[in-house]
């Protein structure tokens, strides 16, 4: 609009133009004026606006256009100069802020438009944190159900709750249709359905195991889709629905073998089972990977949880196995254990029935011997005489075998002359063979020594036994004994291959063999012979018989003496050689402790005689009294004579050093004697040593004498000597160790 | 000189007559060790105790056996005193009578019993004679002036 300073008309030509401007400015300054107070309002109102400075220069902008616009009505009719200074200042002003604000603009407004991108930046970031934390939950949902399925299934050792545990979790969780577990069967090469969601009980569905459908889910350990058609996911015969996805999975059958103590279970197994889920038809949910996962999972833990059932039931199985076994065990232990007792008691009976009559016949021979005879009838009298003895001797072994078996017997080591073993021996068996025209020989190898330690009674029943034997079997020709230490390289005997007998300093290996002629065995019936009672065929048409306990009873006391023994034998009429070899220990070098005394010591050991040495001897039978009382006198001693218990315990002092006892006192009275003694003496030192006499000294008498305190029993009939070393041993060590 | 040999050679033979018939066994040498100077007539005394024990146990028997009814018990006591007794001086074959004996008492029975007292009185009265006679022999020996000979 121009302004001119010339006179001008009022309204001109153009006055409707004018109006309209006039009315225009005003509202555009009406405008101008409102736009920053709305602007100011809102910004009041937010906190967050950062450009304020900028809002306040640009209200002042608008509010300058605004009054420019404004004094602009006044110029449109005369005005003064004031108004025209005024309209200058305003514009200027406005003109100086306007530039402001352009120049402001430009640095401002790229910062407010990369406000804008990063608001839209992290509302992107907000977006997928919100997926995010939407997968995140649904993870640990999944986990919590896993967690709770695992629970139950494994808060069982039943299968089949594990079984239908997993089955109804498995559908609550994933919400499924129908579950279904497909087991194989026992010749595996079907797959049986074993459980299912809906049909409690299912029958009769098999599918063959080979389908490649079950083949690719059993190759993976992955959870796969298959086809609703494929044979079995067809679990409803008659098909009212729609079935979803479909999904299988293996579940390996481990066994125990698969655990190995330090490694994972191995799962290179053949046997799986299949799991098959069925989901709903209408399922809007997506089967995300986190929920086949979840799949995979269960059916691991299922795998496992059904091992340890299967362990579980194993041991079960097992443990009531033993059961039964100990029940069993414990019958026939008490049968034997019975059988037993009732053998013992027989054999105990039988024992003293037979021993009565053979002590008559042998009580009877022997007087019998005494009688006048011809040659011909004492001979017979003293064959009957042995063979009784011989008789009675069988009749002890049987107690002895008895006793054997139960392991109770031991040996009575003690040490004896060798030498003369053997020769009493021959001495026995030569009435016989001279009867039965045979010849008997005996070599003893000159290293043999001539005492040994072992059990004399029981190796001259050995002896006994052999040649007996060999005499029994041999018509014509003879028998020879011959008898060697056995050397290193000839105690290993073909026959005898498991036998390993080392020498030692302390002992050494006697080897005897007995040789006849006579009628030989089989070889073939040579184990029998040491069995008791067995009798063989050839055996048993012989004279008198050859079974009975004798070769039985041999080996065990020959094993008893850690050796060995055995027949051979070339065949029938061929005659036998029987062969022995026992451990038998050498005297004086022997480690043994408890040493007993041998018969004859070699006198610088022991004392001669014992001057002044005081002795007691109680003994009620007068002229016993006398005879040990004059052996005691010549050894020396000084005795005083008692002939009851009441006037021993009455005469009795410290000053006795050994007191006597004859045990043949009727009654317990000398036991009694013993353990007043005891009581009267306190002190060790002034006690007599208390020794008991007995004609009669077995292990029941050493045992009760021992018991109630005796220092020692010596078996009558005393000679001076066995008297000599008696006292002798009390006094060096205060105690008899072995009855004499 | 001759004599003393002779009576010598004579008792020897008895004595080993007398072993060898049973009569005495080893305990009677032992006794016969027994004798010294100090102690000269040890055997005899011993000997003589023997007889008259045996005396009185062997009556004691019978009267024991003539009674009704028998104690056997009794009768057992009796045998085993004679029995050590026996067994003491070596009396072999009395001693062995009374093994018998001691066994027909356990079993109680009266017959046995019998017939092994009057087997008992034999002996006794064998052994007895035998002994007495070998003392004559000894004394004479000794009157003799020679000395006892040891087996």
């Amino acid at each position: 609009m121009e302004s001119c300073n010339c006179i001008e008309p009022q309204w001109p030509a153009d006055e409707l133009l004018m109006r309209y401007q006039y009315i225009s400015d005003f509202f555009i300054a009406l405008a101008y004026f409102s736009i920053p107070l709305e602007l100011i309002y809102f910004v009041k109102k937010s906190a967050v606006f950062p450009y304020r400075w900028v809002l306040v220069q640009f209200g002042a902008f608008i509010v300058l256009c605004g009054a420019t616009h404004l004094i602009n009505l006044w110029t449109f009719t005369m005005h003064s100069r004031t108004v025209a200074v005024v309209m200058t200042t305003a514009k200027v002003l406005t003109a100086v802020v306007s530039c402001a604000t352009a120049l402001m603009l430009v640095h401002i407004i790229p910062d407010s438009l990369s406000v804008k991108t990063r608001e839209l930046f992290l509302k992107n970031k907000a977006a997928e944190l919100d997926r995010e934390m939407g997968l995140i939950r649904t993870q640990e949902e999944t986990g919590r159900h896993v967690r709770m399925l695992t629970h139950e299934i494994r808060s069982t050792l039943d299968r089949h709750t594990i079984l239908k545990t997993t089955l109804a979790e498995l559908s609550r969780t994933l919400a499924l249709e129908e579950c279904a577990l497909w087991m194989p069967t026992r010749s595996g090469v079907e797959l049986q359905l074993s459980y299912t969601l809906r049909l409690p009980n299912p029958v009769g569905f098999t599918v063959p195991i080979l389908l490649p459908v079950i083949n690719q889910v059993f190759s993976t350990n992955r959870a796969v889709k298959i086809s609703p058609n494929s044979p079995v996911a067809r679990l409803r015969p008659t098909g009212k629905y729609m079935p979803g996805e479909v999904v299988a999975v293996r579940v390996p059958l481990l066994h125990l073998s698969n655990f190995q103590i330090n490694d994972w279970p191995e799962l290179s197994t053949k046997r799986y089972a299949l799991m098959v889920l069925m989901l709903p038809s209408d399922s809007a949910r997506q089967r995300h990977v986190h929920e086949l996962e979840l799949v995979e999972v269960v059916a691991d833990q299922v795998a496992v949880a059904l091992s340890h059932a299967a362990i579980l039931e194993e041991s079960m199985r097992a443990r009531d196995l033993l059961m039964d076994q100990n029940v069993a065990l414990d019958l026939a232990r008490r049968e034997a254990e019975t059988a037993i007792r009732a053998r013992n008691d027989f054999l105990a009976v039988m024992n003293h029935e037979m021993r009565t009559p053979t002590h008559a016949i042998i009580a009877l021979s022997s007087l019998l011997q005494e009688t006048e005879l011809t040659p011909e009838q004492r001979l017979m009298v003293e064959t009957i005489l042995k063979s009784s003895n011989l008789l009675a001797t069988l009749i002890n072994d049987v107690l002895d075998l008895s006793r054997l078996e139960d392991g109770s017997l031991q040996l009575d080591i003690a040490t004896f002359n060798l030498h003369s073993l053997f020769r009493e021996v021959l001495n026995l068996i030569k009435p016989i063979t001279s009867v039965k025209r045979l010849f008997a020989t005996l070599s003893l190898a000159p290293d043999i020594p001539e005492y040994a330690i072992s059990d004399e009674k029981r190796l001259m029943q050995i002896m006994l036994n052999v040649v007996g034997n060999a005499v029994k079997f041999t018509k014509e020709g003879g028998i020879s004994i011959t008898a060697f230490v056995a050397k290193s390289d000839s105690l290993r005997d073909p026959r005898a291959p498991e036998f390993f007998p080392v020498p030692s300093d302390s002992h050494f290996y006697l080897r005897v063999q007995v040789k006849d002629s006579g009628s030989g065995i089989n070889p073939q019936d040579i184990p029998q012979l040491f069995t008791k009672f067995a009798q063989s065929q050839t055996l048993a048409t012989r004279n008198s018989g050859g079974g009975g306990l004798g070769l039985a009873i041999c080996k065990r006391f020959v094993n008893l003496m850690e050796g060995q023994i055995w027949l051979e034998s070339d065949g029938l009429g061929k005659g036998c050689t029987a062969i022995f070899m026992i451990k038998l220990g050498i005297p004086g070098r022997s480690s043994e402790a408890k040493l007993p005394l041998v018969s004859r010591v070699p006198a610088d050991h022991v004392q001669t005689t014992f001057p002044g040495l005081k002795v007691l001897l109680m003994d009620d039978n007068g002229v016993s009294r006398m005879v040990t009382k004059g052996l005691l006198l010549q050894l020396g001693c000084e005795v005083t004579t008692v002939s009851a218990g009441d006037e021993c315990l009455r005469v009795i002092s410290n000053e006795h050093r050994v007191a006597f006892m004859d045990v043949s006192i009727p009654g317990k009275d000398i036991y009694e004697v013993a353990v007043r003694i005891h009581e009267k003496f306190s002190k060790r030192l002034d006690r007599p040593l208390i020794i008991a006499l007995t004609a009669n000294a077995d292990r029941v008498m050493k045992e009760n004498c021992l018991r109630v305190g005796m220092d020692g029993v010596v078996q009558k009939p005393i000679s001076v000597d066995k008297m000599r070393s008696v006292l002798s041993e009390l006094l060096d060590h205060g105690v008899l160790l072995e009855a004499q | 000189m001759d004599v003393i040999i002779q009576l010598q050679r004579q008792l020897s033979d008895y004595t080993n007559s007398l072993y060898r018939e049973g009569f005495l066994d080893d305990q009677f040498k032992q006794l016969q060790q027994l004798q010294d100077e100090s102690n000269p007539d040890f055997v005899v005394e011993v000997v003589y105790l023997f007889f008259e024990d045996s005396e009185r146990l062997i009556s004691e028997l019978a009267k024991t056996l003539s009674q009704q009814p028998m104690d056997f018990k009794k009768m057992d006591a009796h045998v085993h005193q004679l029995k050590g007794s026996s067994s003491s001086i070596g009396a072999q074959r009395v001693q062995k009578v009374c093994i018998a004996f001691r066994n027909y008492c356990e079993e109680q029975n009266i017959d046995g019993c019998l017939k092994c007292l009057q087997l008992l009185r034999n002996e006794y009265t064998l052994v007895k004679n035998r002994l007495e006679t070998m003392f004559k022999m000894e004394k004479q020996v000794l009157g003799a002036g020679g000395s006892i000979p040891l087996n």
